[in-house]
C-alpha cells in the first residue's frame, strides 16, 4: 500500500524524488488514518528553506494540529494549492493528488536516512501491533 | 412546535412585543437617514412568543445542574446557589469601579482577605486577582517570567519548556508571549523525563511550565527534584493551575517548589463556567516575582483597604481589578467550607477519580495504573480494535442522558477518555455512570451500529464537525 519508490520519515512525512535534487512531499497513509478528517493545512511559502526533522507546517484536524516536519532539507520551491482548498484530498490520496509540497534538496544525501517502502511497512506494522496490545 | 426555528421564522408585521407609554416629552429629530442602518431587520413578535421560544431554548441546557458533568481538567463542581446571594448583594453588585477607596472598604476587604487565602492556599507569598480567565493568568504569569529575567539583565532566555501532555493554552500563551517552545516528553508512567529535561534545561530556557496534578491525573514524584534541576539552570518554574483541585489544603505548589501559579477560581472554586465566562484567573507568586505583579493589589493595614501597583508592575492586564462577581463567590466557597472543608473536598474528588478508575478499568484500557488524583484517564483502544472510536463511545452517553467525559486529550493517550468526577457527585452518580460506560463497552462488542450512529435520543443527531471546519458558517443572515 505504501508506494514502493517512496522514501519514509519516522514522523510519517513520504518523499518521491523526481529527479536527483527535486521531490515531491507528503503525508503518509498512516499519518491521515490517525489524524481523521483532515480540515486545515499550513504549509511553508515558496522559497521558504527548511531543515530536516524540523518542523514546516501544521496539519489540522477534528481532533488535533499536528506538526509537518521536513523530511530532507531544501527549499520549496511549490506548494499543493488545490490541497490547501481541500484538506480532504490528503485523506483521500495522501500518495497522489494529497502531496503537499515540491522541495529542491539541498542535501540529498539526506534521502539515504530516510526509510524505504519496506522497512517503513514494518515500522507502521510494529505501530499498529504496539497499539493494539 | 419544536425549536427548530428562530425568532424571524414566526416574526410578523404587526406583532408586538411590548407597549410604550404615550409620548410625554417633546419629539426630537432623528439623525440624518443616511447616518440610519437600514440592515436591521428586527423580528417582530409577540411577548408569549418570545417566552416560549427562550423557555424552548433553555430546556435543552446540560449544565452541572441537570446532570453529571465529568469534563476531565474542566472541574466541572456544583455550584451552591448560597454564593449568588452573596455576590448579589447590593454592596458587591452596585457598587461603581470608580467609587472613591473609603466607600467601597467591604469590597476592598474581600479582594484583600481572597488574595491572601490564594497564598495561603497554593503556599506563595502574593496574589494579583486581576487577570480574568485561566490562559489570562497563564499569559500573566508568563509575563511575570519575561519581566523577572530582563529585571535581572538576562536577555538570552527565549524559551519555555512545556511537557508533551500540557494544555494546549500552555504553548499558545507562551508564543503569545513572545517565548519559543520545546516540548519534554513524558515517560512511560507518564512522569517527566528526567533525562530529557537534563538535556534541554539550558540557558536559553525562561521557565517550565508544568502543570500539577498532570493533565494525566497523575502525581509526579519527581517534582522536587524538576524543581531543583531547573533552578539551578537559572530558570523558574510555573504552574498552570487547572488541576488544584486535588490539591486544595493538601499540597502547595509553593512547596514543590514553584515560583507561580495561576488558579482558575471559575474551576476549583466553585463558580459558574462553560459557558463562555466571566472567569477569573488570579495568579500567584512567590516573593521574587511579587514586585512585577499586575495591578492593582489590594493592601490592608489597620482595618483600612487601599489599591496599589506593586513597584515594578507589568502593568494592568484587564480593565479595573478582574471580574469583581466571580471573586465574590470564590471567597464565599473558601469561607463556607473553611481550611477543613477545602481538604475534604479535595479527597472526596480525589476518591471519587479513584473509585471510578477501578470500577472502570475491566471495561476500558487504563494506560497508567496507578494511584490517580482527581482525574483518571483511560484508552478506548480496545474499543478501536472493534471498530468504535472514543467519539461514539462519547456521542453514545448522551443516550444515555449523561455529558461525556474529555475526549481525545490528553494527546499523548491514543483515543483518550479523561474523567473527572469532581467531589460534588454521590455513589449513586457515579454508580449509574460506570453501569451506562460497561453497558456500552458491551454495546461494543454486540451491537457496535449502534454507536456508529448515535446519539438517537438528542435533539439533534450527530453534527459533522468535519464539514463544519471546512466550511464555517460564522454569521447568520436574515433571509429576505
Amino acid at each position: 500500500m505504501n508506494p514502493k519508490e517512496y522514501k519514509y520519515t519516522q514522523e510519517h512525512e513520504w518523499i518521491c524524488t523526481e529527479s536527483r535534487n527535486k521531490g515531491k512531499v507528503g503525508l503518509a497513509d498512516y499519518a491521515q488514518l490517525q489524524l481523521g478528517d483532515i480540515v486545515f493545512l499550513d504549509l511553508p511559502a515558496p522559497g521558504t528553506q527548511v531543515e530536516h526533522g524540523k518542523k514546516m507546517g501544521e496539519v489540522e484536524s477534528v481532533k488535533a494540529v499536528s506538526d509537518i516536519f521536513a523530511p530532507v532539507s531544501g527549499r520549496v520551491l511549490e506548494i499543493n494549492q488545490t490541497v490547501v482548498d481541500e484538506p480532504g484530498l490528503v485523506n483521500k490520496d495522501p500518495y497522489g493528488a494529497g502531496w503537499l509540497v515540491r522541495l529542491e534538496l539541498s542535501k540529498p544525501a539526506e534521502l539515504d536516512a530516510l526509510m524505504d517502502s519496506e522497512k517503513y511497512d514494518k515500522f507502521v506494522v510494529q505501530l499498529s501491533e504496539e497499539e493494539s496490545e | 412546535m419544536s425549536h427548530h426555528y428562530l425568532l424571524p421564522d414566526i416574526s410578523q408585521p404587526g406583532k408586538i412585543g411590548c407597549s410604550l407609554p404615550a409620548l410625554d416629552v417633546p419629539p426630537a429629530e432623528l439623525p440624518p437617514r443616511e447616518l440610519l442602518r437600514q440592515e436591521l431587520e428586527l423580528p417582530e413578535v409577540s411577548e408569549v412568543e418570545l417566552v416560549r421560544y427562550f423557555t424552548a431554548l433553555s430546556k435543552l441546557n446540560y449544565g452541572v445542574d441537570t446532570g453529571f458533568y465529568p469534563l476531565g481538567s474542566c472541574t466541572m463542581k456544583y455550584n451552591p446557589k448560597w454564593h449568588e446571594d452573596i455576590a448579589r448583594l447590593a454592596g458587591f453588585a452596585s457598587i461603581h469601579p470608580l467609587q472613591p477607596e473609603e466607600s467601597v472598604q467591604g469590597a476592598l476587604q474581600l479582594m484583600f482577605e481572597l488574595q491572601e487565602y490564594l497564598a495561603e492556599i497554593t503556599g506563595m507569598d502574593a496574589t494579583s486577582l486581576v487577570p480574568i480567565a485561566g490562559a489570562h493568568g497563564e499569559f500573566a504569569g508568563l509575563l511575570l517570567v519575561r519581566a523577572y529575567h530582563q529585571h535581572r539583565g538576562d536577555r538570552v532566555r527565549k524559551k519555555i519548556l512545556l511537557t508533551d501532555s500540557s494544555h494546549g493554552t500552555n504553548p499558545a500563551s507562551a508564543v503569545m508571549c513572545g517565548f519559543e517552545i520545546d516540548v519534554v516528553a513524558s515517560d512511560s508512567e507518564g512522569n517527566v523525563d528526567m533525562k530529557n529535561l537534563e538535556s534541554m534545561m539550558n540557558d536559553e530556557v525562561a521557565a517550565l511550565t508544568l502543570t500539577m496534578p498532570t493533565t494525566l491525573g497523575l502525581f509526579d514524584p519527581q517534582i522536587l527534584e524538576i524543581s531543583r534541576l531547573v533552578h539551578e539552570r537559572g530558570g523558574l518554574l510555573g504552574a498552570d493551575g487547572a488541576n488544584l483541585n486535588a490539591f486544595l489544603g493538601r499540597v502547595k505548589f509553593g512547596e514543590l517548589g514553584y515560583d507561580y501559579v495561576q488558579l482558575n477560581l471559575h474551576k476549583s472554586f466553585s463558580t459558574p463556567h462553560g459557558g463562555g465566562g466571566p472567569g477569573s484567573g488570579p495568579v500567584c507568586v512567590k516573593e521574587n516575582l511579587s514586585d512585577f505583579l499586575p495591578s492593582p493589589l489590594v493592601t490592608g493595614s489597620n482595618g483600612t483597604y487601599k489599591l496599589m501597583s506593586p513597584a515594578k508592575s507589568i502593568g494592568r492586564v484587564a480593565s479595573f481589578y478582574g471580574n469583581f462577581s466571580v471573586m465574590c463567590k470564590a471567597y464565599a466557597y473558601i469561607r463556607s467550607l473553611g481550611a477543613e472543608g477545602l481538604k475534604e473536598a479535595s479527597e472526596n474528588a480525589v476518591l471519587n477519580a479513584n473509585y471510578l478508575k477501578e470500577k472502570l478499568k475491566p471495561y476500558y484500557h487504563l494506560p497508567y495504573d496507578r494511584t490517580c488524583m482527581h482525574e483518571v484517564v483511560f484508552s478506548g483502544r480496545w474499543q478501536k480494535a472493534k471498530g468504535v472510536h472514543t467519539v461514539d463511545i462519547a456521542k453514545r452517553l448522551l443516550d444515555y442522558g449523561l455529558h461525556p467525559p474529555t475526549v481525545y486529550f490528553p494527546l499523548i493517550v491514543d483515543e483518550a477518555l479523561m474523567i473527572e468526577p469532581t467531589e460534588t457527585e454521590s455513589k449513586q452518580t457515579l454508580d449509574a455512570f460506570v453501569e451506562a460506560m460497561k453497558e456500552i463497552a458491551r454495546e461494543v462488542e454486540e451491537n457496535p451500529e449502534i454507536l456508529h450512529t448515535a446519539p438517537h435520543n438528542t435533539p439533534v443527531r450527530r453534527l459533522d464537525d468535519v464539514r463544519a471546519a471546512r466550511n464555517p458558517d460564522l454569521r447568520w443572515q436574515m433571509r429576505s
